[in-house]
């Protein structure tokens, strides 16, 4: 590589040289007088032309090697510190180069060296941090692997395709012998969950949870299904969700975690359970009727002809000898069945409408219609034989009274539910009615032994047909039981869930450190902030809104997140509601600071509190203090003096700059809890700056807040 | 002439008292102990009003309900059910299927009485 460029400086160098000569010589030339150049020509004879000649050729000569000399080591020194910077780079990261050269390429090389120090003790963090890493996802899938193989629940992991991913023990235990096709093992890695259990209910569950994943909604995911042995499992499904930091951008189901437990026998002593006690209350009822009724006309009749009097007391007795028979017989019997619950699962009624209606759509074509539904209205169903059921009757209308449109209903009436499906065309017999609702599922593909009768008192509902002469309308009716009333105080948001466990915390030490030696990256933290109906505490200003978002071991749990709106009971600024879009009619009725401090009080427990310009946002909790009688009195940090600590030359520690600076993404500015996110993403980012600024600690961290100027605003 | 009352229930330990509350009320009775005998009497004693029981061997008393409700030549005969059902759930089906009324059992025999009487328009 050196060759060419010494050779070019071997021959531009004398060749200038001689080149200098000719142009000196020619001057020299122009500048004589004729006389001067006459006597030069005669001194010019060719012998002497030769030899001077010769001797320009000579020193260029001379020159050249000089030339030579010179440019060749220094090319050489470059091409080498070129090929040795390659190999430190691409070939032996612990290559060095030797001091050689000149001054200035000795300099070179100490540099180039330290670059490469410089980088090899960047290569060997990068590597310590990814083994770390490593060894501590190890470590978590291991744990995890040794609480699920100690389950005594059967457990499987499945991706979305179904393909099991680990199960434990005792899902081998459950599983091992049974399978659709037969005795064979079917539970394996990577073999398909389609041959254990069936695959409508899987897709059923997927399609609850990809709800749940989607829209971050709690809804059932707990179904029993039978295994082709007849026995009959409690399923119930979990949602793990695919990686994706953003919650509002929705995450997809990556798979799911089925919790298997067989419950034949629990069933089956519960349905047992169940029969008795309703044939408990039916029999005890007729029972008193009858001798109630008897007693009456006794003491009410005194002056009853004697044969009367004795059929009336004989009723009396025999009932109480019936009565007491039965009671005997069914102590007995009732203990057995007392071991489990129904497997009954809350779930909003739209969903379980939508369910029905996209399992109709798909499995018959027939078109589908809401009629009504009230959104607020919640059902404890067995949602997927109910879905079936609804989905059989859609099947017969379409097949023997070619009916193309089924409509649907759902209305709180009494302390239940209504639910209606419904249809144009003439009305069916009651005879006909009556088959179907007695008739196991066996229509258009679906092959249950369940029929609605069952299904309806599986339900303790009720169920019939009706025919609406005005509307011309025929309809099953099903009347379900409502769940409990649903909690609508704001507290907590719906879970996403993204991480539902950390086994860091099993690195806890309960040691009592004072919370100031406490490093930062270890701290709990609650991370929030307010949005306020004007900028002036002191003159009345009150809070509208409370977000807030936890910090566990350094990370970010989105699913643990606290948001509330508050009635300030007082009128809102036209500023304050440009910057939040919160409007008084959004306000009014939603509840008040007293009954919303405590809550968020309980969700800050043993956390440090952080915010942005925190100073602000805890003048108005303590003013709020005489009031509730609610103390925050943890440990407070501040973005905003925190970044001025880190960054001191810089003038704005706004919100958005700092997020800018520090390559922080905002969403949902100026909602209480798109702001307390957005502080946490900041401070989660601030930790590291901190540390490399010396300070590592709670104390230091408030120390250096409180050093900095922006500590002096006051409020 | 008495009006008349269809005693519909498979219990002789009832029926006993219901047939003499109704007869002490002045009412003419027949007993019907099973659901195909009800609609048969409905049709043939043409009663003014039915006591229906709803746990019958065969056809239930919410289909007997139905079937008179939906019939235009009974349907103004008034129902009452007389059932040891008496949860919300079913109290609604058969108020839904046409019953006038529903009477739980247990039942106080001069509330019995009295909704029979309030029935047919002689309260």
């Amino acid at each position: 590589m050196t060759g060419p460029r010494t050779s070019v400086a071997t021959i531009v160098v004398p060749g200038a040289a001689l080149g200098m000569l000719a142009l000196a010589a020619a001057a020299l030339w122009v500048e004589l007088g004729p006389d001067e150049r006459a006597t030069v020509a005669a001194l010019l004879t060719p012998p002497r032309v030769g030899l001077l000649v010769l001797l320009a050729l000579a020193l260029a000569g001379i020159l050249g090697w000089i030339a030579h000399r010179l440019v060749a080591p220094l090319t050489r020194d470059a091409g080498r510190i070129a090929e040795a910077v390659r190999l430190v780079a691409h070939g032996n990261p612990s290559h060095r180069l030797p001091p050689s050269g000149g001054v200035e390429l000795q300099a070179v090389a100490a540099a180039v060296n330290e670059l490469a120090d410089a980088r090899a003790k960047l290569l060997a963090d990068v590597e310590t941090a990814a083994a770390e890493g490593e060894a501590r996802v190890e470590e978590e899938r291991t744990r995890l692997a040794a609480l699920i193989a100690e389950l005594d629940q059967s457990v499987l992991v499945c991706n979305r395709e179904g393909r099991v991913l680990l199960y434990n023990a005792a899902a081998v235990a459950l599983l091992g012998g049974s399978g659709k096709s037969g005795g064979s093992q079917l539970l394996g890695l990577g073999r398909s969950v389609f041959g254990i259990i069936d695959r409508a209910v899987i897709v059923h569950a997927i399609e609850a949870m990809e709800r749940q994943v989607t829209r971050a909604v709690r809804e059932s995911t707990r179904f029993v299904t039978a295994t082709a042995d007849g026995r009959l499992l409690r399923v119930q499904a979990a949602p793990v969700a695919g990686a994706g930091d953003d919650p509002a951008a929705g995450r997809e189901l990556a798979g799911y975690v089925l919790l298997l437990s067989d419950v034949t026998e629990n069933v089956e002593a519960d349905a047992k359970h169940a029969a008795l006690f309703r044939n408990l209350v039916e029999t005890t009822r007729a029972a008193l009727a009858n001798i109630r009724a008897a007693i009456e006309n006794l003491t009410e009749h005194p002056d009853l002809e004697a044969p009367r009097r004795t059929r009336f007391a004989t009723v009396i007795r025999d009932e109480a000898v019936r009565m007491s028979d039965r009671l005997h017989e069914l102590t007995g019997e009732a203990t057995e069945g007392l071991k489990a619950s129904w497997p009954l699962e809350e779930m909003r009624g739209e969903d379980l409408l939508t369910l029905a209606r996209s399992r109709i759509e798909r499995r018959t074509g027939l078109r589908t219609r809401l009629e009504a539904a009230d959104p607020a209205l919640w059902l404890r169903v067995d949602s997927f034989p109910l879905a079936q059921g609804i989905c059989y009757i859609a099947q017969r209308l379409k097949d023997e009274f070619k009916v193309r449109e089924v409509r649907f209903r759902l209305l709180p009436v009494g302390g239940h539910a209504q639910l209606d499906v419904l249809w144009r065309g003439p009305p069916m017999s009651s005879e006909t009615a009556f088959a179907w609702q007695g008739e196991p599922f066996t229509h258009g593909g679906e092959d249950s032994p369940l029929t609605l009768v069952q299904v309806s008192e599986r339900h303790g509902g009720e169920l019939w047909y009706q025919f609406d002469v005005p509307t011309q309308m025929a309809y099953f009716r099903f009347l379900l039981p409502q769940a409990g009333a649903r909690d609508s105080t704001p507290g907590r948001s719906a879970p996403s869930r993204p991480e539902f466990y950390d086994f860091d915390l099993f690195h806890r030490s309960p040691s009592a450190a004072a919370l100031d030696e406490r490093p930062l990256a270890d701290l709990t933290y609650t991370v929030f902030d307010t949005e306020t109906t004007g900028l002036n505490p002191t003159d009345g200003d009150e809070i509208i809104a409370i977000g807030a978002v936890r910090i566990v071991n350094g990370r970010l749990l989105q699913g643990e997140t606290f948001e509330s709106l508050v009635d300030p009971r007082r009128a809102l600024s036209e500023a304050s509601v440009a910057v939040h879009g919160i409007t008084p009619e959004v306000l009014a009725g939603q509840p008040t600071i007293e009954s919303v401090l405590p809550q968020f009080r309980r969700f800050v427990e043993e956390t440090v509190l952080v915010g942005h310009n925190a100073a602000f946002d805890m003048r108005f909790l303590e003013l709020n203090e005489a009031r509730t009688g609610i103390r925050f009195d943890q440990p407070v940090l501040d973005t905003l003096l925190l970044s001025a600590a880190v960054n001191p030359a810089q003038e704005s520690h706004s919100l958005e700059e700092i997020a800018a600076r520090l390559g922080v993404e905002i969403v949902g500015r100026h909602t209480a809890l798109g702001d307390a996110l957005v502080t946490a993403d900041v401070f989660l980012r601030l930790i590291p700056l901190l540390a490399e600024r010396g300070i590592r600690t709670l104390g230091q961290a408030r120390a250096a807040s409180e050093k900095t100027y922006y500590a002096r605003l006051k409020y | 002439m008495a009006k008349r009352v269809l005693i519909a229930d498979d219990e002789p330990n009832i029926v006993i008292s219901l047939e003499f509350l109704m007869e002490q009320a002045g009412y003419e009775t027949r007993v019907a102990t099973n659901g195909q005998e009800a609609l048969d009497l409905v049709a043939s004693f043409h009663p003014d009003l039915v006591l229906l029981d709803i746990m019958f061997p065969g056809k239930s008393g919410y289909e007997v309900c139905q079937r008179l409700k939906s019939d235009a030549a009974t349907r103004d005969v008034k129902i009452v059910i007389v059932s040891a059902k008496g949860r919300g759930i079913e109290v609604a089906k058969a108020l839904e299927l046409g019953a006038d009324a529903f009477i739980a059992k247990p039942f106080s025999t001069r509330d019995l009485v009295g909704k029979v009487r309030e029935m047919l328009g002689d309260a």
